[in-house]
């Protein structure tokens, strides 16, 4: 019989998944985008921990690092966005957590950009970004 | 003494256990050193298993009784399984929706686990996640599963103290009385009691547990709740308490505790000989020749099942188990082969 066989390790079973957390900081209330983004990740396979509105920044870092996510998607609608966004970065890395990647969406002037991206965070995706440059972006992020 | 990785979680670090647990869940061989370690320190926490049908209110009750232990000083882990999607293999896991006000709660570690295809939405990876919640320190753990029809019967196996949970206006409830599920509870809990239905799901399942033995000196209770408010919540984490009273009282929790451990390795055990099989019947050319065999009539699926198995119980361990040399008896089987 061939060593091979002998060899391989029937405990695993390629079972890497990309974990995503999808979040909503700030007061608005409108989740029907992030819903969206949670069902196509899924349909794309991965594991989409979703903690619903009206999140403070320490909800979701501490969420974030309790379920070992590898990218937290924000998505805020109030305008409120540098603070909290850059608020979310800066926690990961104090809990030790900085290897997660942070995207965004939602409303969010292009004039801001610079500054989130310099904040800490990976990508933004504007209002007319459809859930597939999403998908394509956190499946090429995780590689 | 202890590997620095496990050192970190001991300390309390969250980030570096939540990244065992990730490791743990996608099968990364080398993370089971560090359980192993952390294996040895578990078997203190109180485990509590929630099961019920899908809507019923079981992550708003986890969520009442974080609440409820937290006021008295417990530390509490939490670990709510989700389905896997069969078509994407991808979930979406939102229990946690219900408990996130405990998010920043040092004293509160909440995890959410995918089925990832295991029978009964019990895989290794949620032993796995409770064993470290328990090392952690974390009094109580609270597992919360899906349950419909046999697959929640598995949460027994892992929990001392089951919660099942039902609900008014989930269709016929007789149902989801029938599958099992009647045997399992140590609690049953009627929640949504300000529904006008719950009197009558109340005296059914009654009807349907009358008469029932006693079991390690425990009396099933049924309690009713409003988890959205919160009624009846803290009066349900006092008979949680109660129940292990009666376990200790009745010698039983050591015995809940041998029958948890054992499905963990039962667990483990199957999984890891399913995939020797799969392994040998995709790859092995005597596998395919017997499949014709079989086809063309010439042999019986018992026969050639009886000698396939006693072929495969002679050869090498899987590679895991034997080049850690962690279980000789493995070894002496030595690299026979077929
Ligand atoms: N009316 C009412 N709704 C409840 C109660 N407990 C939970 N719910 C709601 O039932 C739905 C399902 O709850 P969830 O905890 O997610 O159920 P699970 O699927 O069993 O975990 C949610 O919308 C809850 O707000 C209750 O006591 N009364
Ligand atoms: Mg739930």
């Amino acid at each position: 019989m061939n060593k091979n066989f002998c060899r391989k390790n029937f405990f695993r079973r390629k079972a890497k998944k990309i974990r995503v957390l999808i979040a909503k900081p700030g007061l608005d209330g409108h989740d029907r985008g992030a819903k969206v983004v949670v069902r196509a990740l899924r349909d794309a396979g991965m594991e989409v921990i979703y903690t619903g509105i009206r999140q403070t920044p320490e909800a979701i870092a501490g969420a974030a690092v309790q379920e070992g996510v590898d990218f937290v998607g924000l998505s805020c609608l109030s305008g409120a966005h540098n603070h909290l966004f850059a608020r979310v970065v800066r926690l990961l890395r104090k809990k030790g957590a900085a290897n997660i990647a942070v995207f965004a969406g939602g409303i969010i002037p292009a004039a801001d950009i610079p500054g989130l991206k310099k904040a800490g965070i990976k990508e933004i995706f504007p209002p007319g970004a459809s859930t597939r440059d999403i998908t394509q972006w956190v499946l090429r992020t995780a590689q | 003494m202890n590997s620095l990785i496990v050192r970190r979680i001991l300390r309390g670090e969250v980030a570096s256990a939540a990244r065992l647990m990730r490791d743990l869940d996608d099968e990364i061989p080398s993370a089971r050193a560090a359980l192993r370690e952390l294996y040895a320190r578990a078997g203190r926490a109180h485990i509590i298993g929630i099961t019920g049908p899908p809507g019923a209110g079981k992550s708003t009750l986890a969520d009442r009784l974080v609440e409820a232990a937290r006021k008295a000083g417990k530390a509490v882990g939490v670990v709510a399984v989700d389905p896997t999607s069969p078509f994407s293999g991808g979930a979406v896991l939102g229990d946690r929706i219900r408990m996130q006000r405990h998010a920043t709660d040092e004293k509160v570690f909440i995890r959410s686990l995918a089925a990832r295809g295991s029978v009964g939405g019990l895989s290794r990876s949620v032993f796995d996640t409770v064993t470290m919640l328990d090392a952690m320190g974390k009094d109580l753990i609270i597992l919360e599963t899906a349950g419909v029809g046999q697959d929640g019967v598995k949460v027994a196996g892992a929990a001392h103290t089951v919660l099942v949970v039902m609900s008014p206006g989930q269709g016929d409830d007789v149902q989801a009385l029938k599958a099992g599920i009647l045997e399992i509870g140590d609690i049953y809990v009627i929640n949504k009691c300000d529904h006008k239905d719950s009197e009558q799901l109340a005296r059914s399942l009654g009807l349907a547990l009358e008469g029932a033995a006693p079991r390690d000196g425990w009396t099933t209770p049924i309690l009713k709740t409003e988890a959205l408010s919160g009624k009846g919540t803290a009066e349900l984490l006092k008979v949680v308490y109660e129940h292990r009273r009666a376990l200790d009282g009745a010698g039983a929790w050591e015995r809940r505790s041998l029958n948890m451990a054992r499905s963990a390795f039962m667990e483990l055990l199957e999984t890891g000989l399913r995939g020797f099989i799969n392994e040998e019947c995709e790859h092995g050319a005597e596998c395919r020749k017997l499949f014709g065999a079989l086809a063309s009539r010439k042999t019986d699926p018992y026969s050639a099942a009886k000698t396939t198995l006693r072929k495969l119980l002679k050869k090498s361990p899987p590679a895991p188990l034997s080049k850690r040399g962690d279980n000789p008896s493995f070894r002496k089987g030595g690299r026979r082969g077929i």
